[in-house]
């Protein structure tokens, strides 16, 4: 599956540009600010009816319009596929597909798979662990809708078992049912959910490891693991166990809702000793075990966006990344990068199908052949 | 937007009936202006019907359900089934299981669901008197059948009622969820078709509805 044509109306920086996309390898090079990134935010609409950086759909209108459409002409499985964006300002947004509407938004997602990465992405390994846990639960819940109704329910639940908590601050004797019937209903879900992590992240590792091992050249020795207190307890025990604690915190302190990722260089957190390009290599390797993954489950070749993926990396890295992506496990990708000298030697060295675009002032936009 | 009034009296009255739920000012401005148009008996029997409504109404002693009487009309009538009980959260719940012409048992209104979020505790609800109606010593109840709402608070109430429940000597039902009457399968969601498969039925007991 690949984007032949993509039209853009008033998108960002962009009044009207029309482009014809390579089926493997499509770089826009230019300055800062000449909107590069622009260009793959739009792709990503057509993929995830949202932008991967601006909530706000209308903030995605030109300054000076009411209105934009992003329009993309796919192949897929040999047919033609047709999406259409269309946001207005103060209107619901639209979303066609061969020019017929989508009575949901989410109906859309999945038809076209699609995996980015950016700068932003470091913040997976450097904040705190509810990043992680967005980024599990995203990729799982693509897929599996049993999953993301036990995220909802299991949430749910903990927030009002946290009210409960406040709610009961200072009484002697808390109504023992409410905890029966609270812990009961989050050791339902969370025993789900914890399956689930453990059976996704097993999937992911040996992938991660053989990602990273690539592009790092086995220079260095990370690990991925996935930690729950789970592992050692069933949810329901952990719950009882904690009560008498809960009660003084006001806060449910035990449960998958404290899940982690551990991310080790070495015997040391990553984010502590990793170098900057040591944490963007791992950071990669994560993100290309997740297209690998969303790859087997949606039995597509997910599109790829890399924006400005090469800072920070030596050239040994740069390299060893465009090799791992222009092999036949990869389909369609747009890279963005500001140095088209740099683009163009490694691109010749491979030997691979790719298009260049560069990118002026003034959406000026020159292709490649 | 703010109205300009020429009366005090008009604008009170809008403000009255802004205050209600679903009506904004405008739609009270035409009710009021309605009112006004009619003649002085009309208005009268409007007014003193809302007055009466909030004087007199009464929850029933039983069923805690709205009523004329100390015990409602359906906790009244000896041609229903006093051995099960429907438990709703609210009358209009109570409405709407009426309306099937399927049931012949008697109701228990809690009055709400729990949900901390919205400060409703087990004790703001009418649990305690249902427990003490089927501990009873003389009482007849064979089945409570649960039917709150199938959303998370709902099911915690339900656990919570079959928790409180669990010594006593009755069977405890649910109302069944899946797939609704003239859907296709197709546009069924995956959490309640795959409901729908788990509590599947004996074929033979749907040719008696």
């Amino acid at each position: 599956m690949h984007l032949k044509k993509l039209s853009l109306l008033n998108f960002k920086n962009y009044e009207d540009i029309e482009l014809n996309f390579n089926e493997r390898i499509n770089c826009f090079v230019g300055n800062n600010g000449v909107g590069k990134t622009n260009l793959l935010d739009s792709i990503h609409y057509l993929s995830l009816t949202k932008g991967y950086f601006n909530a706000i759909d209308s903030q995605n209108i030109n300054h000076s319009k009411e209105f934009c459409v992003i329009q993309g002409e796919y192949e897929r499985d040999g047919a033609q596929e047709n999406i259409y964006c269309g946001i207005q300002q103060n209107k619901k947004k639209q979303f066609k597909r061969n020019k017929k509407d989508y009575p949901k938004l989410s109906d859309h997602i999945g038809l076209i798979p699609l995996v980015m990465v950016s700068p932003s992405d470091i913040s997976l390994i450097l904040d705190g662990g509810e990043e992680r846990r967005k980024f599990i639960n995203g990729v799982i819940s693509q897929y599996d809708r049993l999953y993301l109704e036990s995220i909802m329910n299991y949430n749910r639940i903990l927030l009002q078992r946290n009210k409960f908590l406040k709610s009961v601050a200072g009484y002697s004797k808390p109504d023992p049912a409410m905890f029966e019937v609270y812990d009961s209903q989050l050791s339902l879900y969370g025993k789900v959910i914890y399956e689930k992590r453990k059976d996704f992240i097993e999937r992911i590792v040996p992938v991660f490891n053989k990602f990273y091992k690539r592009i790092s050249g086995e220079k260095e020795n990370v690990s991925l693991k996935y930690k729950s207190q789970l592992a050692e307890n069933e949810m329901s025990d952990l719950l009882e166990m904690n009560r008498a604690k809960d009660l003084i915190i006001q806060y449910t302190s035990a449960g998958i809702h404290r899940d982690e990722l551990e991310m080790l260089l070495g015997d040391y957190p990553l984010k502590k000793t990793g170098s900057q390009g040591q944490q963007k290599t791992y950071q990669l390797a994560l993100k290309f075990a997740k297209f690998d993954f969303i790859r087997e489950k949606s039995k597509q070749f997910p599109i790829l966006l890399l924006d400005d993926v090469f800072d920070k990396f030596d050239s040994e890295r740069v390299e060893q990344i465009i090799k791992v992506v222009s092999e036949e496990k990869f389909g369609q990708i747009f890279i963005t990068d500001t140095d088209e000298e740099r683009m163009k030697k490694v691109l010749s060295r491979l030997n691979i199908e790719n298009k260049i675009f560069r990118i002026e002032e003034n959406q000026n936009i020159i292709s490649g052949e | 937007m703010s109205m300009n009034f020429s009366s005090k009296l008009l604008e009170n009255a809008v403000n009255e009936f802004a205050k209600l739920p679903g009506i904004g000012g405008k739609t009270a401005l035409r009710l009021v202006l309605h009112l006004l148009r009619q003649n002085d008996d009309e208005v009268d029997h409007f007014g003193n019907t809302i007055l009466k409504l909030k004087k007199e109404i009464k929850h029933c002693k039983v069923c805690h359900n709205l009523s004329d009487t100390d015990i409602c009309h359906i906790c009244s009538d000896i041609r229903r089934d006093f051995s099960t009980i429907c438990v709703v959260e609210n009358i209009r719940d109570v409405m709407s299981v009426e309306n099937t012409n399927q049931y012949n048992g008697v109701y228990h209104v809690l009055g709400g669901i729990i949900s901390p979020m919205e400060g409703i505790g087990p004790a703001d609800l009418n649990i305690i008197s249902l427990i003490e109606k089927i501990s009873a010593e003389n009482s007849v109840i064979k089945e409570i059948i649960l039917a709150l709402p199938t959303t998370m608070e709902g099911d915690t109430t339900n656990f919570y009622i079959f928790r409180k429940l669990g010594n006593l000597k009755v069977r405890i039902t649910t109302i069944a969820r899946g797939i609704a009457i003239g859907d296709d399968l197709e546009y069924a969601d995956e959490i309640t078709l795959g409901r729908s498969i788990l509590n599947r039925t004996d074929f033979e007991t749907t040719l008696r509805n």
